[in-house]
């Protein structure tokens, strides 16, 4: 905050030297209204910074000044000898303040009532209540109570006495056509409401015309929304806070859920009723007959299918609550064997594949009802998948704890003193992944201590606590798992790893390396810098190790470091092994999958920007100029270059890397196969997938892949 | 994925600075610019997903700005947050006629821009 306090004064200081340039030059062209507008903004430059910065008492008083040459821009107010001479003394005031000297309140004062006095002679300011008020003209009361207008909106929130009762409410969003034109995104504000409370949602598409009269930029669809939360109104309304002028936003409290009521909840009518969607003379003719009650009211046209089904949804969620208070105590688990559990994975990994061959089937036989057929299936499988894939998760922290007695024991037998601190240990991981992280974790925590934490004494000396901290941490990102082990020791040296480097023969002695590539040599086998070996580590065996545990598990290992600061080890891992969301894409005959994790965009090249692509290695993309390869030269693929080209824009590590492929077919639920012995040694495939109608497609690695054509590079240098 | 890149327009550059050093904290890129003359060549450059824009600037200020934005094809329906101070409620709504996704009044804590920027960008 300082910094940003220290970039104001000097912003102001600037400010407030042109102000007194454009005030003199005012003085002798007074109708000049380009100056008066500048003046004006540099002003309210001053005072909406000040506010930001923690300057109140500057806020409030440039506040003034500024009313009084918003009447001078409106031409309510002709600048004259006495304004000017009041002005400029208060720039001089303000610049006092600026300096935090001591404040001068009574000439402060004294200006603001000069001011005041100014604007009574010149009929600008009325007398009400007693109290000054001004009369700007365009000045509207403020009705927004938005929590981001508030200055202290805890005080609001205490205010509310149900504060932690849960309350159900209905809402009706039915936003204005032109919704998207100002850049809003419905989806968030759903998300956002998610995010404060459960939520069923029901979308109404009665309003969407025909596909020829559809404009695509006008939003035609309403949500009904029954949403329970401990919150209040208020955080609802704020919720809609930027759309409420142009949506229609019905807000309705249904179920006060805080008393234990034990009642049946409004049957379906009821609640369209209730809604104003249906009369209950309606209601009752149609009672009269005996059918599915929401399927009669629509048969017999009383009320729209969403209107049923959006009912339905407020039955349903509010029984949920009901049901859900009373099951509250009895959750329960059950305890699987793990082997049931991966024979449940493996199955449904040939269920993939089988449900794969039947969409391939129907598309290719072009029969509706069977087309349909499959893409059921397929929506089932992809829900089982993400079941089975679930439950299989566990959290890591399970592992972590495990590390607090591994670090104790260490300190005793190193003498140093150090501390295991667990961040996000609730993060899931799939159970095989961490089966396989305790061994690398282990490692790199046994460096840590060994290497990086010093002796009490010399910390002490340094002006370090004496107890040393390790810090674990585990956090989700996208389809991936970072862990970071990050030490407050002595941080690596990189001359110390370059000597050793160059020692072992592995660099050459004038070779040019950033710090990122030599720390990425201690990843190497056979390097150690560790002056003398201990029974712990030093061996040079172990990071090495790490990297090729981590790498198997389609993970990348990082490694930063500060000297005298300490070394942070990041580990980033995939959520699962077994199955993944793939792109295939195919060259020639052969078959090939993408991770779609990775997978940035897919664009086209043709013609002459494809040839200077092959020419030179590199492509445009989107202005941006980046790497490009060609998967038909890279595998010596045969048959033509086709004369567009496929671009699959991939994010790697170094940044975006565009892939030249024949065609792209789609995306595609990949069930990983480990290659066999023979092929473990090819670089840059992860695996092999069988696919629809039993073809082998090869799963990339793209990080392997760019790193191989890297390499290569190098060499022909 | 890489990071999505917020731009702040603002003259002032203490509040430039205190948006960009916030926003950088939470994960995004930002580029400044310090008028709506500047704010729309730099939208030449590499995509920008939001926009947080000052309404009171010299060259072009920040209602002509909105307007300039929302009429070129690719910047459409981005979200543009407005930064107003508390005596504007009309340019408020003239931000809003304009083409504005919301805005967020001056003075702000860091808290309520991510707040905000999660709000509209997701």
């Amino acid at each position: 905050m300082d910094r940003h306090r220290e970039a104001y004064r000097e912003e102001a200081q600037e400010l407030l030297a042109k102000l007194e340039a454009s005030l003199l030059e005012l003085e002798e062209t007074p109708q000049n209204t380009e100056l008066i507008g500048n003046i004006f903004r540099a002003l309210h430059t001053i005072k909406g910074s000040g506010a930001m910065f923690g300057f109140d008492d500057i806020a409030r008083f440039t506040h003034e000044i500024e009313t009084v040459f918003e009447l001078v821009r409106d031409g309510k107010l002709s600048v004259s000898k006495e304004l000017m001479n009041l002005t400029l003394s208060s720039l001089d005031h303000i610049k006092a303040m600026l300096d935090e000297a001591e404040s001068d309140e009574i000439s402060k004062s004294e200006i603001i009532h000069s001011f005041r006095n100014l604007l009574l002679e010149t009929g600008n300011w009325k007398l009400e209540t007693g109290n000054w008020k001004l009369e700007t003209g365009n000045r509207k009361p403020e009705t927004e109570n938005s929590e981001l207008e508030t200055e202290n909106p805890e005080l609001v929130q205490i205010s509310d006495s149900d504060f932690h009762k849960n309350v159900t409410y209905r809402i009706r969003f039915h936003p204005g056509s032109d919704i998207f034109t100002n850049g809003t995104n419905p989806i968030l504000l759903l998300n956002e409401l998610r995010g404060i409370g459960y939520c069923s949602v029901v979308a109404q598409i009665n309003d969407i015309p025909t596909l020829e009269d559809i404009n695509p930029e006008a939003c035609y669809t309403s949500w009904d929304i029954i949403l329970t939360t401990s919150k209040g109104i208020n955080s609802i309304k704020d919720v809609f806070i930027f759309v409420e002028d142009n949506c229609e936003i019905d807000i309705e409290m249904i179920d006060e859920t805080g008393s234990e009521s034990d009642t049946i909840y409004k049957k379906v009518g009821e609640i369209l009723v209730d809604r104003g969607d249906l009369s209950t003379d309606d209601l009752n003719q149609v009672l009269e007959t005996k059918k599915l009650f929401g399927e009669m009211l629509v048969e017999e046209k009383k009320v729209e299918v969403g209107a049923v089904e959006s009912a339905l949804a407020e039955q349903k969620h509010v029984k949920k609550m009901l049901g859900g208070r009373r099951e509250k105590p009895t959750a329960s688990s059950i305890r699987v064997p793990a082997a049931r559990l991966d024979s449940l994975v493996d199955l449904v990994g040939e269920l993939v594949t089988v449900q794969a061959r039947l969409s391939q089937k129907a598309s290719f036989q072009n029969e509706p009802e069977l087309i349909s057929i499959a893409e059921e299936v397929e929506r089932l499988t992809g829900e089982i998948r993400n079941n089975t894939m679930s439950i299989r998760m566990l959290p890591i922290g399970t592992i972590f704890t495990k590390f607090k007695r591994l670090v104790r024991d260490l300190c005793n037998e190193l003498d140093k003193e150090a501390v295991l601190v667990i961040e996000g240990g609730d993060t899931e991981l799939d159970k095989t992944v961490i089966d396989q992280l305790n061994e690398p974790l282990m490692h790199i925590i046994r460096n840590t201590i060994d290497h990086g934490i010093e002796p009490p004494n010399v910390r002490e000396s340094l002006g370090k606590p004496r107890q040393g901290t390790v810090h674990l941490a585990a956090e989700h990102s996208g389809p991936n798992v970072f862990i970071r082990i990050s030490g407050d020791g002595s941080g690596i040296n990189p001359e110390d790893i370059r000597a050793k480097a160059m020692e072992k023969g592995l660099i050459s002695p004038d070779a040019k390396l950033t710090d990122k590539e030599i720390f990425s040599l201690i990843f190497i086998p056979g390097l150690s810098t560790a002056k003398q070996l201990s029974g712990v580590s030093g061996r040079g065996v172990g990071m090495d190790v790490v990297k090729r545990t981590i790498e198997n598990l389609r993970g990348t290992v990082g490694i930063s470091s500060k000297k005298g600061r300490g070394t942070t080890v990041t580990l980033k891992l995939p959520l699962t092994l077994a199955i993944i969301d793939g792109l295939l894409v195919k060259m020639d005959e052969g078959f090939f999958v993408f991770p779609l994790s990775i997978v940035e965009e897919c664009v086209e090249l043709a013609h002459d920007d494809l040839n200077s692509a092959r020419q030179r290695n590199m492509m445009n993309f989107r202005g941006e100029i980046i790497p490009y390869l060609s998967l038909r030269e890279m595998f010596m693929v045969e048959g033509k270059n086709p004369a567009i080209e496929q671009i699959i824009v991939v994010e790697s590590r170094d940044g975006r890397v565009g892939f030249g492929v024949d065609r792209v077919m789609g995306q595609y639920q990949t069930v990983i196969k480990t290659l066999g012995k023979i092929y473990r040694e090819v670089e840059g495939f992860s695996g092999a997938t069988i696919l629809g109608d039993g073809t082998v497609a090869l799963i990339l690695d793209i990080a392997r892949l760019v790193r191989c054509v890297e390499d290569k590079e190098v060499f022909s240098v | 994925m890489n990071k999505k890149i917020i731009m702040t327009v603002d003259d002032s550059a203490s509040v430039r600075q205190m948006v960009s050093f916030t926003l950088r904290g939470s994960g995004y890129e930002v580029v400044e610019a310090v008028d709506g003359a500047d704010a729309l060549s730099k939208l030449k450059g590499p995509r920008v997903r939001m926009m947080f824009v000052d309404l009171n600037m010299p060259n072009m200020d920040g209602i002509e700005l909105i307007r300039a934005v929302r009429s070129k094809p690719e910047y459409k329906f981005i979200p543009i947050v407005m930064l107003t101070t508390e005596s504007q409620a009309s340019k408020k709504q003239e931000g809003k006629a304009a083409g504005a996704t919301g805005w967020i009044v001056k003075p702000f804590r860091p808290e309520q821009l991510v707040a905000v920027v999660k709000k509209v960008l997701g």
